[in-house]
């Protein structure tokens, strides 16, 4: 166990390192970063001297390691736009963006796990196709428009629900649903699939023969087994959740690290964009690091490999 | 190389391992473009990825003829008649079905033109990252030790960004333009292709008809070509179909967010966000751009999953 940890832990360390060489790199796409850092009408002298102040004329690998030490103690220089510290802006930010992801994995996994359960043990009945088409409409949908469809119907039409800012759980319906939908979409497919392989097993066929009754079948000893791709799966959809919320957030003006990025982009703000992309990407190796060893005490002979 | 050594080969159809009834075609005469054209027969077999090829083909021939099928230009402002809802005829008669938006413009016109950007980025950047993400499972799975171990941990990377905050940094650096958006989407999407080759690879390098190649002296870079590429080809044709779907999300929430193909370009995801400012007064400005995603990856879903039952059903994408 303490051998497969230590790799673990070893990739994760390296997945940051790269993850933390991209966010550097960002500034170096157009070839100058004082370009980028400054405004378009920034002198030649003001572009000189900002150079050597920021040390822009170091050799690339010396400003790397520069830009990784700062990282690691959580400094990524200042917002340029409100002057202060950009690790602690996007650090403010991080508890709404958190509280709009998780809500949103609730919502998918208390929708799709039975979804997906019910419409395998029944399947082929109507109740499958409604569950079957409703996950392929929710994967087909764009977010945002589902989120503009949301506001339009519960604001606009008959509201009952506001459209923008955090506050108490109404203002957290909508914007979580709208995140929610295609990880919903997702885990119902992935349950359904790996609950109909299991249930088609020997061990579920000895139960039943044994005289076990229909739902402690389902759950004890199809589920169980079932669940394993569907933690696997939480991790990766974690990512995709944290990537939405830029759009979510957007939608329906929450503050959250993903609106801050958005606006910091078109800002020009790219210390804070640095900040938050690094964030988010140590946020999801995290997380993945966790289900991976979640992973290993739910199915053991990962532990031997 | 012995022509014996080509005939060898399993049918490209018949996906790794997974398929044992289509490998035992292995002696049969039938050639490559006949397996591919049972398949075609057995895909049309599925309703559901009939049902999407039709609505695919369909948005691609609205694209791809829709200077001749629209009566107006999708530039033509005309202020005085701006925000007409669904089914209004203008002064001379002409029927809006869609209604027009904020400037006047006819918005089935719109929706219509819309579908060509879309279609665009989705395809080059499918054929980049395709491309890429082949060469490294090719790569990787062929080759394996510390090839295959930069490749898996460099996708590590690409996977831990939330992806549409890393594009949208980059676009935002480089500036929106076309070319820009279909290579970053294209550089950044190459990991699930390369998993799948290189799950595809990793069987197939010890399938006696490669090892035969070897022990006739195929050299590595011919075994690849053309032993184990047409047989990693089924997977990846599944994972780019689905992409696809994927990609046409990507470049509209792009297009929302006002970083995707510029205007007066025509783009869904643009006219979901002019349609957004709207949405009090005018609904159907921000409904009928997303009901144009909707349907078109909806098509490319279903044919996508129909794809994957008939070529691979194992095959996790």
């Amino acid at each position: 166990m303490s051998v497969y940890l230590l790799r673990r832990l070893g990739q994760s360390v390296l997945v940051l390192l790269g993850v933390s060489f991209v966010v550097f790199f960002i500034l170096y796409l157009t070839g100058d970063p004082a370009l980028v850092l400054l405004p378009p009408d920034a002198t030649a002298q003001d572009i000189g001297e900002f150079r050597a102040r920021m040390g822009f004329n170091d050799p690339f690998i010396v400003q790397y390691g520069r830009f990784l030490g700062g990282a690691l103690r959580g400094d990524f220089g200042l917002s340029v736009r409100h002057g202060e510290p950009a690790f602690h802006l996007v650090l403010e930010r991080l508890p709404a963006t958190f509280e709009l992801s998780g809500a949103a994995l609730l919502i998918a996994l208390l929708l799709a796990i039975p979804a997906g359960v019910v419409s395998a043990v029944r399947r082929n009945t109507v109740t499958d196709y409604v569950a079957t088409v409703v996950a392929l409409l929710g994967q087909s949908m764009p977010t945002f428009w589902l989120g503009i469809m949301l506001i339009l119907i519960f604001s606009v039409q008959f509201n009952v629900l506001p459209s923008s800012g955090r506050g108490g759980f109404e203002h957290l319906v909508l914007p979580a649903l709208t995140l929610g939908l295609f990880t919903t979409a997702r885990i119902t497919r992935l349950t359904r699939s790996g609950m109909l392989e299991v249930l088609n097993q020997d061990y579920i066929r000895t139960a039943r023969a044994k005289g076990v009754s229909g739902q402690p079948v389902v759950w004890k000893h199809a589920f169980k087994n079932a669940a394993i791709p569907i933690v696997t799966i939480v991790g990766i959809e974690l990512g995709t959740l944290l990537g939405g919320s830029v759009i979510t957030e957007t939608i329906f003006a929450w503050p959250g690290v993903g609106r801050l990025s958005v606006q910091a982009i078109y800002n020009r703000d790219y210390p804070v964009v640095q900040a938050a992309v690094f964030l988010l990407a140590s946020t999801f190796v995290l997380v993945n690091l966790v289900v991976d060893l979640l992973y290993t005490y739910l199915d053991p002979r990962i532990r031997l490999r | 190389m012995t022509p014996g050594a080509r005939g060898a080969s399993p049918s490209p159809v018949a996906a790794v391992g997974a398929r044992p009834a289509a490998a035992v075609r292995v002696g049969d005469a039938s050639g490559p473009a006949r397996e591919w054209l049972a398949l075609l027969r057995r895909l049309a077999r599925r309703q559901t990825a009939l049902f999407g090829a039709i609505v695919v083909a369909l948005v691609i021939a609205t694209a791809l003829t829709a200077p001749w099928l629209s009566p107006f230009d999708p530039a033509a402002q005309d202020i005085g008649h701006r925000l007409k809802p669904p089914g209004w005829r203008d002064p001379a008669g002409v029927l809006h079905p869609l209604g027009t938006d904020h400037l006047g413009r006819d918005l089935l016109v719109r929706v219509i033109f819309g579908a060509q950007p879309a279609l665009l980025v989705a395809s080059a950047a499918v054929l980049i990252s395709g491309v890429l993400g082949m060469a490294a499972g090719l790569l990787g799975g062929y080759f394996g030790g510390r090839v295959d171990d930069v490749l898996m941990r460099l996708a590590d990377v690409q996977l831990a960004f939330p992806f549409i905050l890393l594009a949208i940094a980059v676009i935002g650096v480089l500036g929106p333009s076309l070319p820009t958006i279909i290579v970053v989407i294209g550089v950044s999407s190459w990991v699930v292709y390369a998993r799948v080759v290189r799950g595809a690879v990793l069987t197939l390098r010890e399938r006696e008809f490669v090892q035969a190649a070897r022990a006739l002296g195929g050299g590595d870079g011919r075994i690849v070509v053309r032993h184990i590429l047409p047989n990693a080809f089924a997977p990846w044709l599944v994972v780019a179909t689905l992409d696809m779907a994927r990609v046409i999300v990507i470049e509209s929430a792009l297009s929302f967010l006002g970083l995707g193909v510029q205007p007066p370009t025509p783009t869904w995801g643009g006219m979901l966000a002019d349609g957004r400012v709207y949405i009090t007064t005018a609904w159907w400005l921000a409904t009928f751009p997303g009901l144009a995603i909707l349907v078109t990856v909806l098509g490319i879903n279903l044919f996508g999953d129909g794809l994957r039952d008939t070529l691979d059903p194992r095959l996790n994408v």
